[in-house]
């Protein structure tokens, strides 16, 4: 039976390259290469570590965005996906988060089946993490977010992932279907292969409309979005550390509070 | 006419860059250092396929065009020659007559192991006496019934230490010449009395393996010739046509490599209170250096594009390597000397791309030899 998987991605501007205006605070998209997010890679690469071993799987990949967001999906097909879906209409234009999980979950759910579902962390962006947890919640699957380590047993049913922790980590068993998403330390996602590169205008690519998903326009859209940016800015550079040196601890301590009682904090 | 690349191409260039980046030259440096060969590159490219890209996928090859191969190549070079030219050796001077020239069998035996870079591919012209002068080959072949007899040297082969599989050309009648004596050979590493000799200790290109090759009785079977009896110089010279796109590709990879980290420390070197990259004077450097190498790509792209197209590419492709070359070797040295003295240091890439330059002015016909190939087009043979 084939091991269906989806994989959502986001095609993101590269921060190495982009400023934000000072004045309006606003990103500065313009001559800005536009990349696959970084978490997303690592989400369609522990897909593509599925499909290696179990040769049954097949991977489409979903994106919300620009027709331009085309490219992404090639990327993704040249990796070795199986088929892409961009879902590109100016009425889910400026989606926040919660709307843009309602897109991503009519466009699931015109999929049909589906068994596993990989996500990456957060898009370097927007930074919000929010859109894979909330496309479990809208689909009514379980979710493991921050997945470092992925492992599914040979009846393709039971997965133990390892999700981290600030201080530590949780070893946790869920079953299909659920979603998970991805951080950096889940893999080395790979480049794409030349010869994927040429045989994947022979692949599948779909590019749907609001209509097609059949979303209720109300949930969708930058009107419908509950949240919006109010500013970005990138935040002054903190001054540098003081290094406190001493024989003893005692020492270091007394140091620390004199300077601490120094500036009012204590 | 149009200048756009497909979106296959631009996507070659992200993927070969990315590749570059994290791949190449990260040991570019130090390969270069202790003259090491990149096994561990090879394998990596191997797998992605850029040991075949212009090639069908019915003989394992990538499915791409040349232009997507002298996006490779350049792109490999920006960040490491040495790797550029193993690339280049073994797809244009080895995989390519086979391609071109091979038998259905020949094809199907040698092709899948070379274009999924199993086998790495080298090509056997030049000998200590017939460099420019190739029709003065002394490499003997005789025919020994069911077999040819090899006895000779070649030298100065590309990938020679690392390949499997090498295209070689021996005189097999002298009083013929040139035209209709010279026969092109495959030739397999374990072939009996075939054996490898000195590796050169070169100025430039120092991860590359370059060495002699020699024939000592060696035999080779019937089934083995490529192309025909005495067609071997025609073999030799359609091959270095294509050959000059790599070669080409490599320079200008070079020249945009020094380019862009000169033009990184231009902007954050300061003399007399001004950054370098604020001075006209180097300014008008960086813009003549930029424009020569934008002139150098157009050249090799319509290369590479009449060879897709399979026009008569040849006087073009000399043209692109002769023009690529001097670009190469002109703007790397402004690099070093734009850099100073830093730029004389081995802990700045200029220097060794400066000694990796020199070569694209030597190897696969010198630039004296693409002028004669450019003037007999202008003049007629």
């Amino acid at each position: 039976m084939t091991f269906k998987i989806i994989v959502c991605a986001k095609q993101v501007p590269d921060t190495n390259v982009i400023k934000i205006n000072p004045k309006t605070g606003t990103l500065m998209r313009e001559g800005v290469p536009s990349i696959l997010n970084h978490d997303d890679a690592n989400a369609l690469e522990e897909a593509l570590k599925v499909k290696d071993q179990h040769p049954d799987t097949t991977i489409t990949v979903i994106t919300m965005g620009p027709p331009q967001a085309k490219d992404l999906l090639i990327e993704c097909l040249a990796k070795g996906a199986d088929e892409g879906i961009l879902v590109s209409d100016r009425a889910v234009g400026g989606s926040d988060t919660w709307a843009t999980s309602n897109v991503l979950a009519a466009a699931i759910h015109k999929i049909g089946d589906y068994d596993l579902i990989f996500a990456g962390r957060q898009a370097i962006d927007g930074d919000t993490a929010q859109v894979g947890p909330q496309l479990a919640e809208k689909l009514d699957v379980p979710q493991v977010t921050y997945v470092e380590e992925f492992k599914i047993d040979d009846n393709m049913k039971d997965i133990t992932v390892k999700r981290a922790m600030e201080d530590g980590y949780e070893l946790i068993g869920i079953q299909t279907p659920c979603v998970l998403t991805a951080i950096k330390e889940l893999n080395t996602p790979r480049y794409m292969f030349i010869s994927g590169i040429f045989s994947a205008k022979n692949k599948p690519l779909h590019v749907w409309s609001a209509k097609d998903i059949e979303v209720d326009l109300e949930i969708v859209g930058l009107e419908a979005s509950p949240t919006n940016v109010f500013r970005s800015f990138t935040p002054a550079p903190k001054g540098k550390g003081l290094m406190l040196e001493g024989d003893t601890q005692q020492e270091v301590v007394q140091k620390l509070l004199i300077g601490l009682k120094g500036k009012h904090v204590v | 006419m149009n200048f756009q690349l497909t979106k296959e191409q631009e996507f070659v260039r992200k993927m070969v860059r990315e590749f570059a980046k994290n791949e190449v030259e990260p040991i570019a440096a130090d390969i270069d250092k202790e003259h090491r060969f990149p096994v561990e590159t090879i394998e990596k490219m191997a797998k992605y396929g850029l040991l075949g890209v212009p090639f069908p996928t019915e003989f394992g090859g990538a499915g791409g065009d040349q232009m997507s191969y002298a996006i490779t190549v350049e792109e490999l070079s920006r960040v490491c020659a040495s790797t550029g030219v193993i690339c280049s050796a073994h797809t244009s001077l080895c995989c390519w007559p086979i391609f071109a020239w091979g038998t259905d069998e020949q094809k199907a035996k040698y092709l899948p192991n070379l274009l999924s870079g199993k086998h790495l591919g080298a090509f056997g012209l030049t000998e200590p006496n017939a460099g420019t002068d190739a029709g003065g080959q002394q490499t003997r072949a005789v025919d020994g019934g069911d077999h040819w007899l090899l006895n000779g040297a070649k030298v100065f082969i590309t990938n020679g230490g690392y390949a499997e599989i090498f295209v070689v050309m021996a005189m097999t009648d002298k009083k013929k010449g040139t035209r209709g004596g010279i026969t092109a050979f495959i030739v397999e590493k374990s072939d009996e009395g075939f054996s490898i000799g000195k590796t050169e200790d070169k100025m430039g290109i120092c991860a590359s393996s370059t060495t002699e090759l020699i024939f000592q009785n060696c035999k080779i079977p019937k089934d083995r010739i490529l192309g025909t009896v005495g067609e071997g110089f025609k073999v030799a010279m359609s091959t270095l046509d294509g050959g000059r796109i790599g070669i080409a590709s490599q320079a200008l990879g070079i020249a945009q490599g020094a380019f862009d980290v000169t033009v990184d420390y231009m902007k954050s070197r300061k003399q007399f209170g001004k950054k370098l990259s604020q001075m006209e004077a180097l300014q008008f450097e960086v813009a003549n250096m930029a424009t020569q190498i934008e002139a150098a790509r157009l050249l090799i792209y319509q290369a590479a594009d009449m060879k897709d197209k399979h026009l008569n590419y040849g006087p073009k492709s000399a043209m692109a390597k002769l023009f690529a070359a001097e670009t190469a070797m002109y703007v790397t040295t402004k690099c070093v000397q734009l850099h100073g003295g830093y730029g004389y240091t081995k802990d700045y890439p200029v220097e060794r791309m400066m000694r990796d330059a020199k070569i694209t002015e030597i190897y696969e016909g010198t630039s004296e030899v693409q002028k004669i190939v450019i003037a007999a087009n202008v003049f007629g043979k």
